[in-house]
């Protein structure tokens, strides 16, 4: 390995627990994250040379601490520096202090600095950004990149983020077991925001964001390592790892929406789905479901099926009524017709979604459905007419291009149309 | 003999693998393996998905008790796999070098094989 790779990887597997123990030492996140970089930088001097501690994260803590130190004594021109090799002198140090941080110690420090990114005066979009930046460490302009933004936008989103959460109360005591309930649902409902940015896209800009996907996954399963036992995070974790398994299925070469019926399974990521699968198979057995657990239980059900026609589709409908129930939404509902459509057939799949209209009027996938139930039906001119609607609600040129295609086969005669 | 080597990382670390990183490594573990499995001296090999994906049974109570989680918390965790055939612990630990240079990080642990069914499911 190079020692890029090796040094990077270590870096970014040990930056959320560093940076968040160093917050609780600062109390401030902006020299918790300085001095961080500080003390990265000092790795990649002294690692190639010495190979990489034994506890990264403790070796970085114990740098960044004394940085700080250090930087405070000179904004306070009390004291002159002490001589660097002092500083970087760890060893005997570093051997100590591994032996006494372990994961659980961190537990409430990094759930605190994901918790303070989900701070609810953010909008979605700055609570995202500021996620990625702080917690996961990507730099401005890879998140620019990643939300399709300028650099300079970026950097004053981000600014802006932190000076409201500079300017709010962080909590900083150790939070009592419903508090730390709740931040877990906070944070998991931004770690989904994360994943939902990646994900919502077209294929000219699936390269770009599929970074935030991966990040989102990768989150989850620091979440999983710190609250092992929550089934919310399995839940969590699962939905992601199995949607983002489909990935590489979801466009064609032109660019165009592949519909998950018409997927190439072959190119589904097979170990993330093995991953997906385990861990909702281990939530489930806790008997506590949730919105989380249920979607990626339906999606398991599609990674279970080696063929389209193979998809346990009135189980996929039972699920959709859960989730209805849990989380009553006509999004829910729209997504459980198609389930319907399959189950019990297109009539009562339209009958299902026509009370719909008034709340999803404006809505690109709604008329997509609804034309394609039409489809079915044989009532060929009012599908046309739902189909130009979605074309031109459609958000991205994959989902018009997509629609297009329906028309395209309505004009040519043939009778079968369905949607993802 | 058979020996397993067992290998650890922190899978903290190889979760923070590039896709191209990982690949690399990938691609460098298989051209050794390629190699062994040639000379007749390659078995079983596995690739473990990461512990936050699994269940322990505890089986030492007469209501065997169920947890989530791998069954030690250490910093470095069982990742995978291999078992080799070959005629001495010297041969093993050279094998296990090869491996470590495709694969750096971590540790091999080199534990002899006792008894060994080769089974039989599908890839």
């Amino acid at each position: 390995m190079t020692d890029a790779g090796w040094i990077s990887s270590i870096l970014t597997a040990a930056r959320p627990h560093a940076v968040a123990a160093l917050l609780r030492n600062f109390r401030d996140l902006d020299l918790a994250e300085e001095v961080f970089q500080e003390a990265c930088l000092r790795a990649w001097k002294t690692w190639p040379k010495n190979g990489p501690p034994r506890d990264a994260a403790a070796w970085l803590i114990m740098v960044g601490r004394n940085v700080a130190i250090d930087t405070v004594r000179r904004r306070s021109r009390l004291q002159m520096l002490p001589p660097e090799e002092l500083i970087s002198d760890l060893s005997d140090a570093e051997a100590a202090v591994a032996d006494r941080i372990d994961e659980a110690d961190y537990r409430d420090d990094i759930l605190r600095l994901l918790f303070i990114c989900c701070h609810p005066d953010l909008p979605a979009t700055q609570q995202i950004a500021l996620a990625l930046r702080i917690v996961s460490g990507l730099s401005v302009p890879q998140i620019a990149r990643a939300f399709i933004v300028s650099e300079a936008a970026m950097e004053q989103r981000i600014t802006r983020a932190k000076g409201r959460i500079a300017a709010a109360d962080v909590p900083f005591e150790t939070p009592g077991a419903a508090e730390r309930f709740e931040r877990i649902a906070a944070v998991a409902a931004m770690v989904y925001l994360v994943f939902n940015e990646g994900y919502t896209t077209s294929v000219a800009e699936h390269g770009a964001r599929a970074a935030l996907c991966e990040e989102a996954i990768r989150l989850s399963r620091l979440l999983l390592r710190l609250f092992a036992t929550e089934p919310e995070i399995m839940g969590l974790a699962a939905l992601l790892m199995l949607q983002h398994a489909r990935a590489p299925a979801r466009f064609d070469r032109q660019g165009r929406v592949v519909l998950l019926e018409d997927q190439d399974r072959t190119l589904w990521n097979r170990r993330l789905i093995a991953e997906g699968l385990a861990l909702i198979d281990k939530a489930v057995r806790h008997g506590r479901p949730d919105p989380y657990q249920v979607q990626a239980a339906i999606a398991a059900l599609h990674a279970r099926a080696g063929r389209a026609e193979d998809t346990d589709w009135p189980q996929i409908d039972l699920l959709y009524g859960t989730l209805e129930r849990m989380q009553p939404s006509p999004i829910v509902s729209l997504n459980r017709a198609i389930a319907v459509a399959k189950v019990r057939g297109p009539a009562d799949a339209l009958a299902m979604i026509e009370p719909l209209a008034s709340k999803l009027g404006g809505y690109f996938y709604f008329h997509g459905a609804r034309g394609a139930f039409l489809l079915q039906l044989g009532r060929t001119e009012e599908a046309r007419v739902a189909f130009d609607r979605a074309i031109a609600l459609a958000n991205t040129p994959a989902e018009a291009a997509h629609i297009r295609e329906q028309l395209d086969r309505l004009a040519s005669g043939a009778l079968d149309a369905g949607r993802s | 003999m058979q020996y397993a080597i067992l290998c650890y990382h922190d899978e903290k670390v190889t979760c923070a693998w590039s896709k191209e990183h990982d690949d690399a490594v990938m691609a460098k573990l298989g051209a050794v393996m390629g190699r062994l499995e040639r000379q007749g001296k390659l078995g079983p090999v596995a690739r473990l998905l990461p512990t936050t994906a699994a269940t322990t049974l505890r089986k030492d109570r007469e209501q065997p008790l169920v947890i989530d989680g791998p069954f030690a918390e250490t910093k470095e965790q069982l990742l995978g796999f291999y078992v080799v055939d070959c005629a001495s612990l010297e041969e093993a630990i050279e094998i296990a070098k090869e491996l470590g240079a495709a694969n750096p990080g971590g540790a091999h642990e080199i534990r002899p094989v006792g008894a060994f069914f080769p089974g039989k499911t599908a890839p």
